[in-house]
């Protein structure tokens, strides 16, 4: 095909269009669309303050050090705690969002607040479980077979591997775990045995 | 009250958590009747994005009635049934002020990056979400909207993140009349896009995915014509065969950080968490957009590097474009479509799944049981 200034192809008929697909070019005009352009100055929020008021109870709450100051608004949902809250506040008031290690120790936040949470409910009236949890059971009368096979889906190349990759890190690091404390804890002598 | 609650990755459940409080005069109380779970609750729930803490409460698609609101609260009175946009937003910082809603500067102490997102992690501001009985929700004279009457609430519930984002997409693509449009991902976000690119005068819509289901619904419900990318050797060839050579002239990126396509980046991203995203379908948006075109990008990212082909980008002169969408700025038209009939968001909904049976929904969804589309929660 040769390369000339047309499109390439046949030109659609509005008309078709308009008669298939209904509200076809409602919003043919970039000028009336709303939100378009992206900025709108003046825009009308119906906020009546300049600066809205604080919210108060921040005292202890972490806070990117990319803002000045603490929000006027901010998330109360899960204060930090524990093991996990250190993890995480060391990321928030050591690393900028630029730094890759602030995001990188807030992974490692949330896995050790995983695994302590998990474990601390062994020891609650509800402890975790994996069945219901997971939701397992929502297999059952949602057709797991027939979604699945025959059907050409390129996930399921990946999904044997799955398992390997999420657990296998958690088995290799427990196995180092356990090299360590006995290197530092049992004498040389008894270590292999 | 009773609330969904993340215990870690692929793991939730429902359980007794204290009612939300007012705690700041603008402040509202919603009773949630409906909410949904979102492609990127999928994120939240794979463990993808950083700062998930466990006990959260997910959720960002709802609506409800107010039961309790602050002192400062005008707009809005108890026993009104409104639709509450994903974003919290002040509406008076310097980004807000600009209609920049979902880049606000005043609601998120985490990050500077990204405004405040209920249910969706510290990193969007630490807000439980509507997977709930109740929902704290701030800024009630500038977020939530009354439902007009005649509206569906179904539809006002897809109003709130999924069709209004697909919407935005297709702005953020600057479609011109004619134009050929290519979407990835026949998820929601997709579907709505798709159906947005027509009703902004697109004369070809092309939707790309692998799941034979979601290319039917693209067909029925967006007009599409479809590409299963599972069926063909090379997407991006493909996608230049069909498109004379050129590349489509607008393409919409709706698929997100745990794209299929390429193991290697699968693996790395979506398993190993050593990327942002699985960047497969940013590259092939890049790929196969035209010279001169426009990539709108509508996919949930992580913050961490990925790596993405930009210097083809920059070789193509190709504008990228994207954001959070400014839910808000985008009801009235969409108000208008659909009293016009021109739309009807609540066709994508294929499962309905009580509160209590959240987990089983997640499960479904996150495995792609069942022809799922998009889930819905019935809370009251």
């Amino acid at each position: 095909m040769p390369y000339t200034a047309d499109k390439p192809g046949s030109t659609p008929d509005p008309e078709a269009l308009r008669a298939r697909i209904p509200g076809w070019g409602a919003d043919l005009d970039p000028s009336d669309r709303p939100a378009f352009p992206r900025e709108q100055p003046g825009i009308e929020t119906g906020a009546h303050w300049e600066l809205p008021a604080q919210q108060s109870g921040a005292s202890g709450r972490e806070r990117s050090i990319e803002h000045e100051r603490i929000t006027p608004v901010f998330g109360t949902a899960q204060p930090l705690h524990g093991i996990s809250g250190r993890i995480r506040r060391f990321a928030y008031e050591r690393f900028s969002e630029g730094q890759t290690a602030h995001w990188l120790l807030l992974v490692a936040g949330d896995r050790v607040d995983a695994v302590t949470a998990h474990v601390t409910s062994l020891f609650s009236k509800r402890p975790d479980d994996p069945i219901t949890e997971s939701g397992v059971a929502g297999e059952i009368a949602h057709r797991p077979i027939a979604s699945r096979v025959g059907r050409g889906r390129i996930d399921l190349k990946h999904a044997w591997m799955d398992p390997i990759l999420v657990i296998g890190p958690w088995v290799v690091a427990s196995v180092l775990a356990i090299k360590l404390v006995r290197a530092v804890f049992l004498p040389a002598s008894k270590r292999g045995k | 009250m009773k609330a969904m609650t993340y215990r870690g990755p692929y793991k939730l459940r429902v359980e007794e958590k204290p009612d939300p409080k007012i705690q700041h005069p603008n402040d509202a109380i919603v009773r949630v009747e409906l909410a949904a779970i979102c492609g990127s609750d999928l994120h939240l729930y794979h463990g993808m994005l950083p700062d998930t803490r466990v006990g959260h409460t997910f959720g960002h698609e709802f609506i409800g009635r107010v039961e309790q609101v602050g002192s400062s609260v005008q707009h809005l009175k108890v026993g009104d049934r409104v639709m509450v946009p994903f974003n919290i937003y002040c509406g008076s910082c310097f980004f807000c002020a600009r209609g920049l809603f979902s880049n606000c500067h005043n609601v998120n102490a985490n990050a500077t990056a990204v405004g405040g997102i209920y249910g969706y992690s510290h990193t969007a501001g630490g807000y439980d979400g509507g997977q709930a009985e109740l929902v704290r929700v701030p800024f009630a004279d500038v977020g939530p909207a009354v439902i007009p009457d005649g509206v569906d609430p179904e539809d006002a519930l897809l109003l709130t993140d999924a069709f209004s984002t697909g919407y935005f997409g297709a702005q953020l693509a600057d479609i011109v009349e004619g134009d050929t449009a290519v979407v990835f991902g026949a998820g929601p976000i997709g579907l709505a896009a798709a159906r947005s690119c027509w009703l902004m005068g697109a004369g070809r819509v092309i939707v790309v995915d692998y799941l034979d289901y979601r290319l039917r619904k693209a067909e029925e419900f967006a007009y599409a014509e479809t590409i299963n990318f599972g069926q063909v050797n090379d997407i991006v060839l493909e996608l230049k065969k069909q498109t004379g050579g050129l590349g489509a002239d607008v393409v919409v990126e709706a698929v997100g950080a745990e794209a299929d396509g390429h193991i290697m980046q699968h693996v790395t991203s979506a398993k190993l968490k050593l990327q942002g995203g699985s960047p497969v379908a940013l590259n092939w948006a890049i790929d196969s957009v035209r010279k001169g075109g426009t990539i709108s990008v509508m996919g949930a990212y992580g913050p961490l590097f990925s790596a993405v082909k930009f210097g083809d980008a920059m070789n193509k002169g190709v504008t990228m474009r994207m954001n959070q969408a400014p839910v808000k700025r985008q009801w009235p038209r969409l108000l208008e479509h659909i009293a016009a009939g021109h739309i009807k968001p609540s066709e994508m909904i294929t499962h309905r799944i009580p509160l209590e049976h959240i987990a089983e929904g997640y499960h479904i969804f996150s495995s792609k049981l069942d022809d799922i589309i998009k889930p819905v929660i019935t809370v009251a």
